[in-house]
C-alpha cells in the first residue's frame, strides 16, 4: 500500500511539470483587440493579480510633440508596496529595473505586449536568494500576458 | 501483479493527460509566433509566413531549422525552449498555409562560382539584401517603414539563415521569384541557370566568413552603470538633472521609486528616479525595433543608503541581447556612454 501511494504522489507530482516552457529574451503577446480595449484588458489583468499601477508613459504623445509619428504607445508600471520596499533595501542594484513594466502599442485594429522575463533577471543578478522572487515574478508577467492574450 | 495493473492504468492515464495537455500548433502559434507574425501568418514585426510564394518555396525543415536556431541579431530568436514534439506541431500548423503541393529540398550543394556568384549579387542584389548581403533595416511592418511592403528582404549572411535554407531553396527562389514580394524571378528576367547557381554558391561561401556585425550582439560585464557620488541625495539630483541637459536630453520629472505604490507620505524619500528623454534618438531607438518602449523613458536612479549616496542606470547595451538585435548594438553603445558621462559628470 505504501508503495503504491508513493507512486501516486510520483506521478502527481509529474502532473504538475508545465508542459510549455517560457520563450527567450521577450515575453510578446498579440491582443485581439483594438488599443483601449486591449489596454483595459492588461490593466485589470495587473491589478488582478495584486499589482497596483503606478505610470502610465505616454510614448506616442511625447514623440507626436516633435512631429514624430507613431501608433499608440504606452508603457504601464506596476508593482507591490511591500515587495519593492524590501527589494530595493536588500538589493539596491535592482532599483533600475523597479517597478515592473509591461509595454503596449497598437497594431493596426490589434496591440502588442512587450515584456522582458523577469527570470532574465537570475542571470544579472545571480544571487540564490532572489530566485525565488524572480520565479514569482515570472509566474505573474506570463499569467497577465496570458489573460490579454486570450481574452477575445 | 496487482501493482503492475496499477502503473500500467496509471502510466496509460499519464498518457492521455499528456496528450490532452499538450498544447496543439494553434496553441504554440498563438503564443510563441503570433505577436511577430500576426494572428493569421499576415507579419508585422516579423514576415508573413503565410505569404503563399513563400510557403511555396519552402520546406518544413527550413520552417523547423529556423524555429530552432532563430536568426542571431536579426529578432528572430532561438525557440530552444520547445520540446522537439512542441516544434513539429509549430511546422505543422505553420505549414497548412501552404496551398501548394509540399517542396522537400534537396540537402546537396550546388556547384558554381562563387567569384563570379559574387560580382552578380553587387549587380543584382544589393539593393534589398545589402552590399554584404546583411538583409533590410529595421523589424518588419512597424514604426520603421511604410506598409505597404509585405517582407523584409532577408540577411543571407546569417548563420541560422545559412543553416536553414539548404541551396535548393535558395536556388528555388532566385529561380521563381516571390510573388507579393519585391523578390523577382531572375530566371524570368533571363539569367541563365549557370548564373543562378553561382549566385546560390556565392551566397553559401558567406558561411566561411567571420561572423557577420549584423549577427553579433553586444555583451555586458555589469547589468548597470553605477557611480558612487560624492555630494548629498538633494545636490546629487540636482548634478544629475544638470548633467542630463549637458548631454542632449531633456530633463522630464523626478520621481520617489516608491512612487504610487504608498501615500505620498510613506515613500522612501531616498530613493529617487531621474528620468529624461531625447526624443530623436527615442524616435530613432523605435524606428530599428518598436519593442524597446519598456526600457523607456531613461531613468537615472538615486539613492542614499548607510550615509552614501549612488547614482546608477540600466547598462543600455543589456538590449541588444535582450532583443535579438543587432540593429540596436549602435545606439546602445552611445546610450551607454552618454548615461556614464551623465553619472560621471554629475559625481564629478
Amino acid at each position: 500500500m505504501k508503495i503504491i501511494l508513493k507512486s501516486i504522489i510520483c506521478m502527481c507530482a509529474l502532473c504538475c511539470i508545465p508542459f510549455s516552457a517560457t520563450a527567450e529574451g521577450l515575453i510578446m503577446a498579440r491582443a485581439t483587440h483594438e488599443f483601449p480595449e486591449a489596454m483595459m484588458i492588461l490593466q485589470n489583468a495587473i491589478t488582478r493579480h495584486g499589482y497596483t499601477i503606478t505610470r502610465l508613459q505616454e510614448v506616442n504623445e511625447n514623440l507626436a510633440k516633435r512631429q514624430f509619428q507613431s501608433d499608440m504607445y504606452r508603457v504601464v508600471f506596476f508593482g507591490k508596496y511591500q515587495e519593492v520596499k524590501e527589494m530595493s533595501a536588500r538589493y539596491p542594484e535592482l532599483m533600475p529595473f523597479l517597478p515592473l513594466n509591461i509595454t503596449i502599442f497598437a497594431e493596426g485594429d490589434q496591440a502588442i505586449l512587450v515584456a522582458s522575463h523577469p527570470k532574465m533577471l537570475e542571470s544579472l543578478f545571480p544571487d540564490p536568494t532572489l530566485k525565488p522572487i524572480f520565479d514569482h515574478w515570472e509566474t505573474d508577467v506570463q499569467a497577465i500576458m496570458d489573460q490579454v492574450r486570450e481574452s477575445k | 501483479m496487482l501493482i503492475r495493473h496499477f502503473y500500467l492504468i496509471v502510466f496509460l492515464w499519464l498518457g492521455i493527460v499528456q496528450a490532452q495537455a499538450a498544447p496543439t500548433g494553434a496553441q504554440l502559434y498563438d503564443r510563441n509566433c503570433a505577436a511577430c507574425h500576426g494572428s493569421s501568418g499576415m507579419g508585422g514585426i516579423g514576415v508573413p509566413l503565410a505569404l503563399p510564394s513563400f510557403q511555396a518555396s519552402i520546406s518544413d525543415d527550413y520552417v523547423r531549422k529556423t524555429i530552432m536556431a532563430g536568426r542571431p541579431g536579426r529578432v528572430m530568436p532561438a525557440f530552444s525552449q520547445l520540446q522537439p514534439e512542441e516544434i513539429d506541431a509549430l511546422v505543422h500548423f505553420v505549414r497548412a498555409w501552404n496551398k501548394q503541393p509540399p517542396v522537400a529540398f534537396s540537402s546537396a550543394r550546388i556547384k558554381g562560382n562563387p567569384a563570379h556568384g559574387k560580382k552578380l549579387f553587387d549587380q543584382n542584389c544589393i539593393a534589398c539584401h545589402g552590399e554584404n548581403a546583411e538583409g533590410s533595416k529595421g523589424t518588419g511592418v512597424t514604426f520603421s517603414r511604410p506598409r505597404d511592403l509585405p517582407i523584409m528582404a532577408p540577411a543571407l549572411n546569417n548563420p541560422g539563415f545559412l543553416a536553414a535554407a539548404s541551396d535548393a531553396m535558395i536556388k528555388a527562389t532566385l529561380m521563381k521569384g516571390r510573388v507579393g514580394t519585391p523578390m523577382v524571378s531572375f530566371y524570368q528576367t533571363g539569367m541563365p541557370e549557370k548564373d543562378i547557381n553561382d549566385l546560390v554558391s556565392y551566397i553559401r561561401s558567406l558561411q566561411n566568413q567571420p561572423l557577420p556585425a549584423s549577427a553579433q550582439l553586444l555583451h555586458v560585464d555589469s547589468p548597470v552603470i553605477v557611480r558612487d557620488s560624492p555630494y548629498d541625495l538633494k545636490t546629487t539630483v540636482e548634478n544629475i538633472k544638470a548633467a542630463i541637459t549637458t548631454n542632449n536630453f531633456f530633463y522630464g520629472r523626478v520621481q520617489k521609486l516608491e512612487y504610487g505604490l504608498t501615500a505620498h507620505e510613506n515613500e522612501n524619500p531616498n530613493q529617487v528616479i531621474v528620468y529624461f528623454c531625447n526624443v530623436s534618438l527615442l524616435n530613432q531607438v523605435l524606428g530599428i525595433d518598436p519593442r524597446v518602449g519598456m526600457f523607456l523613458p531613461c531613468r537615472v536612479t538615486i539613492f542614499e543608503q548607510n550615509g552614501k549616496v549612488k547614482v546608477m542606470t540600466v547598462n543600455p547595451k543589456v538590449l541588444s541581447a535582450l532583443f535579438n538585435n543587432a540593429e540596436l548594438n549602435e545606439l546602445c553603445d552611445q546610450m551607454s556612454r552618454s548615461y556614464t558621462s551623465i553619472l560621471e559628470e554629475a559625481t564629478l
